[in-house]
């Protein structure tokens, strides 16, 4: 099973009640051992790592080792042959193949051994970066079970502890109904802020011909023509 | 002393901070194996912002409304909307916690404390816009 899927099975459905868990502790604890058994082989492979490492670099000593011996012995050998004693050149050829024969198997082992060098980092990346999502998962689900905790003290102080919280539509047409009173409260202080300001009796004055208005061009034409007459 | 970001400092400038907008905040730390900071905003106290931080993320989230809420005939076309709005709503996504769906915003850890006040401001605005988009999707009123 995907470690997705897990999360998803340990974040129960069901759950609706006030106050009951969301997360199945169950799933959590076994998702936490998981976990934990990984770190444990990640810890493993890297001493077989290192192990194998250490191993490889004996190996390769070795390898050199004969490597250089073979390449020591040749020039014996040409030494020997431009002395014209093939004898002596028989037996370090005999020594030759001597190191020979042991170098072929070790460079096997070495072969294989950097190999498993390579297998075994590969092995280690993977691992680290599963475990890494597996710990951010899991945090993510302990995350929104604290937030489903913390939003069910909630309800409960704000409605009752036995009763379920106020329903989503009812929510929002509470704030909407705060946010027009808002308003109306709003324009009612602007309001009694014109009256205080004078504004409002300016104008009942203006209506009731008691003070000029402002002039329109109405207004200018109709005295334009008066004048004309 | 990092400059990760920590519900204690989240806390101090929530209580601290009045938007531009001027949404008026008001933080409380819950306790807990994962502490969570519950912020709520003047006139939209229904519908506070929680924040947990972890090693890898800080997560907003705000609780929406319930299975039971949704109008059965509805569900089906609520979650296709819901998908839809997604990609063109601005830094929210949405999900569920359980039977409640939430809206959720996530900031990388080394965010400032004002990315997530706007965080904060953005999911609370977005989260009014979605039950005006969605209001006919869901019921009246419930019957527990």
């Amino acid at each position: 099973m995907s470690i997705l899927r897990k999360l998803i099975t340990a974040v129960k459905g069901g759950a609706t009640e006030v106050g009951e868990a969301i997360v199945d502790s169950q799933a959590i604890r076994i998702l936490d051992q998981e976990i934990r058994n990984s770190e444990a082989s990640l810890v493993k492979a890297k001493q077989e790592l290192t192990n194998i490492m250490a191993q490889k670099m004996g190996v390769k000593r070795k390898v050199d080792d004969l490597n250089t011996k073979i390449d020591e012995h040749m020039n014996y050998a040409r030494q020997a042959l431009a002395k014209n004693d093939e004898g002596l050149a028989g037996e370090i050829a005999q020594k030759i193949a001597e190191f020979q024969n042991d170098l072929d198997p070790q460079t096997a082992l070495l072969d294989s051994y950097v190999a498993s060098v390579k297998q075994l980092k590969e092995t280690i990346r993977k691992t680290e970066n599963s475990l890494n999502t597996m710990k951010r998962e899991v945090a993510i689900v302990k995350s929104t079970e604290s937030v489903q905790k913390a939003q069910a003290a909630l309800a409960s102080r704000t409605s009752g502890s036995n009763s379920s919280m106020l329903n989503a539509s009812e929510s929002i047409k509470r704030i909407k109904e705060r946010q027009t009173h808002n308003a109306d409260r709003m324009n009612a202080a602007l309001e009694m802020e014109k009256e205080a300001s004078g504004d409002d009796l300016a104008a009942k004055m203006e209506a009731a011909g008691i003070i000029g208005g402002k002039s329109s061009g109405a207004d200018i034409l109709s005295q334009l023509k008066t004048e004309s007459k | 002393m990092s400059n990760k970001l920590n519900l204690d400092g989240l806390t101090t400038a929530f209580v601290e901070a009045s938007s531009e907008e001027g949404l008026q905040y008001s933080a409380e730390l819950l306790a807990g194996e994962v502490p969570v900071l519950q912020v709520s905003i003047a006139d939209r106290e229904e519908f506070p912002v929680y924040i947990t931080i972890d090693d890898s993320q800080a997560l907003c989230v705000s609780y929406l409304w319930t299975e039971d809420d949704v109008k059965p005939e509805c569900r089906q076309q609520l979650l296709d909307d819901l998908l839809v709005m997604n990609l063109p709503m601005p830094l929210s996504a949405f999900s569920k916690i359980g039977s409640r769906y939430v809206i959720f915003g996530a900031l990388s850890t080394s965010s400032s404390i004002q990315d997530v006040i706007s965080e904060v401001e953005i999911l609370s605005d977005n989260t009014l816009e979605v039950f005006e988009t969605i209001d006919e999707y869901l019921q009246e009123s419930v019957t527990n």
